[in-house]
C-alpha cells in the first residue's frame, strides 16, 4: 500500500472560455496527502480549491498530470468506479428517497445484500445521530441535518478518502462550529482521509492535521496549522492567514536568520527574522501580526522601537485594536486585556504618544510582490 | 363596494376569478348538462330532438343493434366498439411514441448551454405558428402515393436502377399515428423538458459519486425525478388525441374512423345529435378514468399548470 493515500502530479486544468479562449482553472499542482490525515485546501474563491477536488472525485479529467488513489493511477477512471466519496456543498441528497434510501443507495449499487444494508445504515445514522430520522425525506429536515444525511451516505461507503467540498457552507455560525469538532472527532473515530475544501481560514486552522493555500491555481504553501500562521512562506499566505501588517524595504543585512531590513517611510532598520532565502539589497515585505506587535508607554533600550501616535483604538472585549501612526504607515496592534477594569488611564487614547516595540523573532521578512 | 373590494380578501378572490367562472359555466357546464341531456332523448325523423330518458343510445354505441338481419331482436354489431377501441388504441400509441421521441430531445435541450436552451425550444414552437389544418396538408402532400416521400424514394430506386412500386402510406392507420405524433410531440416535449431542466446536476455527480454507472444513474435518478413531465406530457397528449377528428379525417380518410369522426359525423352528416351527444360523453367518461388512474398512480404534478 502507498504511503500517500491521494497524490497530486501535475496537474493542470484548463478550462475553455465562452470567447474561444482557455483558462487555467489548475495550474501545476502538485500535493501528497497522507493515510488517515485530514488535509484541508484553502484559499479564496477561483484558486482551484474545487477543481482540484474534483478531479479526484473524476468529475473532471485533469488536462494533463495525474492523479493516484492508494497508489493507483486514476487516469479517465469515471467518479463510478473510485474509491473516494464526495460530501457535496449543496448536499445534493435524493429529493425522491428517504433518508434511510439516500444513505442505502450506495451500498446498493455494489450489490451488498439487504441485510447488511439495513444494518450499515443503521450504525452510519446512529454514528451521525439521526437515528429515528430514517423515514423522514430530505425536505422535512434542517440544515444540519441534511449535512449529517450527506455524509453519512458517503461515511456508509467506506471509502478510502472522503472528499469534502465547504460542507459547512451552508449552516449558520454556531452549528458551524458545532460540526467543526464534530467533523474532525468523526473523522479521527473513523480513520479515514478527509480532504477539505474550504475558504474559512478558522475553519481550516480548527480541524486540519495540514493544509495547502492555494491561489490563482497554484499551491502556495502546504503545512501544519501553526507552520502556516507562524511561518508563511510569502505575502500572499501571510496576508491570507490572520492579520498582518506589511513593512516594504530593502534588505541591508543577513547574519543567519536574523536581516536587517531598512525601511524608507520610517527612515530606520527593522530587525527581523527571514522566512525564505534573501539576498542583500532585495525589496521585502515585514510582517508584523497585531497580536505579537507591543505597545509601551515609554523608550525601552530595546531593538525595533519605535514612536508613534495612537491614531484610533477599538475596544472589542477581550482586545483593544489599537491604530498607531509611526510617522507614514499605521499598524494594526492588538492588546489583550488582560486585566478587569474601568479605569480609563488602562486603555489607550486619540493622539496618545507611545512607543511600538516587535521582537526580532516577530517581525517576518518576506519577499515583495 | 369599494371598501368591501379593499378589505374583505376573499370577496377580492371571487371578484377576480368572476369573468373566468362566468365564461366557464357559461360555455362548458350548461353545454355539458345540455349534451348530457340530449344524449338521454331520441331522433325525430327531421333531425330534431324528442326528449326523454332512455339509454338506447349507450346501449348502441356498445354494439347492441335491434336492426338485425336474420330475424333476431338483438344482436352484436361491433361497429361503434371498434370505433372506441380504435381511438384507445390510436391514444395510447400516440403517447407512447411521443414521450420515446420527445425525451432524448427534452434531456438534450435541458443539458444544453443555457444560452442555446432558448433557441432550441423556440425551434420547437415555430411549427405552431402555422395553422394546424395546414400542417395536416403538408403531410398528405408528403404521404400520398405519388407525393414527396414516393417521389424521391423512385428517384433513388431509379438510380440504382430498382424496380419500385410507390407505397400506399396516406389513408392508413399509420399516417394517422405519424400526424398525431407529429401534432402533439410538442405538449410532450415542453412539460419533460421542463422537469429534466429541474433536476439539480450535483444529483446526477452524487449517483456517480455513490457508485451508479451513468444507466443506473438514469434509472434510478433522471427517469423517477422526470416523471412529474411524463405524467403532464401525457395528459396533454392523450387526452386531445382521444377527441380530435382533423388528422384522422384527413390522413386517414374514410378508412380510419375514430370518435371524434364519428360524433362529428352523427351532428353534421347523419343529423342525430342525441346519439353525437352519447358518444361525446361516452369520450369524456373515458378520457376521465384513463387519466384519473394514471395520475393516481403517477401524481399530477405542476408542470402541467406550468404550460
Amino acid at each position: 500500500m502507498s504511503e500517500f493515500s491521494v497524490e497530486l502530479r501535475d496537474i493542470v486544468k484548463k478550462f475553455p472560455t465562452p470567447e474561444g479562449g482557455e483558462v487555467f482553472a489548475i495550474n501545476n499542482v502538485s500535493m501528497q496527502i497522507k493515510n488517515g490525515e485530514f488535509f484541508s485546501m484553502l484559499g479564496p474563491s477561483g484558486c482551484g480549491k474545487t477543481t482540484s477536488l474534483r478531479t479526484i472525485a473524476g468529475f473532471e479529467w485533469p488536462t494533463s498530470g495525474e492523479i493516484y488513489i492508494e497508489g493507483e493511477p486514476m487516469g479517465h477512471r469515471p467518479p463510478y468506479l473510485r474509491p473516494v466519496n464526495t460530501v457535496f456543498q449543496s448536499y445534493a441528497l435524493f429529493p425522491h428517497m428517504s433518508v434511510a434510501q439516500n444513505i442505502a443507495f450506495g451500498l446498493e449499487m455494489e450489490k451488498i445484500p439487504k441485510n447488511e444494508i439495513k444494518r450499515r445504515v443503521a450504525e452510519v445514522l446512529e454514528m451521525v445521530k439521526l437515528t429515528g430520522m430514517e423515514r423522514r425525506s430530505p425536505a422535512q429536515l434542517s440544515g444540519g441535518q441534511r449535512q449529517r444525511v450527506a455524509l453519512a451516505r458517503s461515511l456508509v461507503k467506506r471509502p478510502k478518502v472522503l472528499l469534502l467540498d465547504e460542507p459547512l457552507g451552508a449552516l449558520d455560525l454556531k452549528l458551524r462550529k458545532e460540526m467543526q469538532l464534530e467533523l474532525k472527532a468523526l473523522q479521527q473515530e473513523v480513520g479515514i482521509t478527509f480532504v477539505y475544501v474550504t475558504h474559512d481560514q478558522e475553519e481550516a486552522l480548527t480541524m486540519s492535521d495540514r493544509i495547502a493555500i492555494m491561489q490563482g491555481g497554484n499551491v502556495l504553501q502546504v503545512g501544519t496549522p501553526v507552520e502556516i500562521y507562524e511561518r508563511p512562506n510569502c505575502r500572499f499566505v501571510a496576508d491570507f492567514i490572520g492579520e498582518t501588517n506589511f513593512l516594504e524595504g530593502e534588505v541591508r543585512v543577513v547574519e543567519e536568520n536574523r536581516v536587517t531590513v531598512h525601511i524608507p517611510v520610517l527612515k530606520t532598520d527593522i530587525i527581523g527574522t527571514k522566512a525564505e532565502p534573501l539576498s542583500i539589497g532585495e525589496q521585502v515585505v515585514v510582517s508584523l501580526r497585531p497580536e505579537k506587535t507591543r505597545i509601551i508607554e515609554n523608550k525601552v533600550n530595546m531593538e525595533n522601537c519605535f514612536q508613534g501616535t495612537v491614531l484610533n483604538t477599538a475596544y472589542i472585549g477581550s482586545d483593544t485594536r489599537v491604530f498607531v501612526d509611526l510617522g507614514g504607515v499605521s499598524l494594526r496592534i492588538w492588546e489583550q486585556n488582560k486585566i478587569s477594569t474601568l479605569d480609563p488611564e488602562a486603555y489607550y487614547e486619540r493622539n496618545e504618544q507611545v512607543w511600538v516595540v516587535v521582537m526580532p523573532e516577530n517581525a517576518l521578512v518576506l519577499h515583495a510582490g | 363596494m369599494l371598501r368591501k373590494l379593499r378589505e374583505d380578501k376573499s370577496f377580492q378572490g371571487t371578484t377576480l376569478i368572476s369573468p373566468t367562472l362566468l365564461f366557464m359555466v357559461g360555455l362548458l357546464v350548461i353545454p355539458l348538462i345540455l349534451t348530457l341531456v340530449i344524449s338521454f332523448g331520441s331522433r325525430a325523423a327531421d333531425g330534431t330532438v324528442i326528449y326523454g330518458f332512455s339509454f338506447h343510445n349507450y346501449v348502441r354505441l356498445f354494439g347492441i343493434s335491434t336492426e338485425c338481419t336474420g330475424g333476431k331482436t338483438i344482436c352484436f354489431d361491433p361497429t361503434y366498439a371498434r370505433i372506441l377501441s380504435r381511438s384507445l388504441s390510436l391514444a395510447f400509441n400516440t403517447t407512447v411514441l411521443a414521450i420515446l421521441m420527445a425525451y432524448p430531445l427534452a434531456y438534450f435541450i435541458a443539458r444544453a448551454p443555457s444560452k442555446k436552451r432558448n433557441t432550441f425550444l423556440f425551434l420547437i414552437l415555430v411549427p405552431m405558428w402555422t395553422n394546424f389544418v395546414i400542417r395536416v396538408y403538408a403531410w398528405m402532400m408528403l404521404l400520398r402515393t405519388h407525393g414527396v416521400i414516393n417521389g424521391v424514394l423512385g428517384w433513388l430506386a431509379g438510380l440504382f436502377g430498382i424496380d419500385f412500386t410507390p407505397f400506399e402510406m396516406l389513408y392508413t392507420q399509420g399516417a394517422v399515428l405519424v400526424g398525431m405524433v407529429y401534432e402533439f410531440l410538442p405538449f410532450m416535449i415542453l412539460p419533460l423538458y421542463t422537469s429534466l431542466e429541474k433536476i439539480d446536476l450535483s444529483l446526477y455527480e452524487a449517483s456517480a459519486d455513490l457508485g451508479a454507472s451513468p444507466i443506473r444513474t438514469f434509472l434510478r435518478m433522471t427517469l423517477p425525478l422526470s416523471m412529474p413531465g411524463v405524467v403532464s406530457g401525457t395528459i396533454l397528449v392523450f387526452v386531445p388525441v382521444m377527441g380530435t377528428f382533423i388528422v384522422s379525417d384527413l390522413l386517414g380518410g374514410r378508412q380510419i374512423v375514430l370518435i371524434g369522426n364519428l360524433i362529428q359525423n352523427q351532428f353534421l352528416i347523419a343529423r342525430d345529435p342525441t346519439f353525437g351527444s352519447a358518444a361525446s360523453i361516452i369520450l369524456m367518461i373515458m378520457t376521465l378514468i384513463v387519466t384519473y388512474f394514471y395520475t393516481r398512480k403517477f401524481g399530477l404534478s405542476e408542470e402541467i399548470v406550468g404550460i
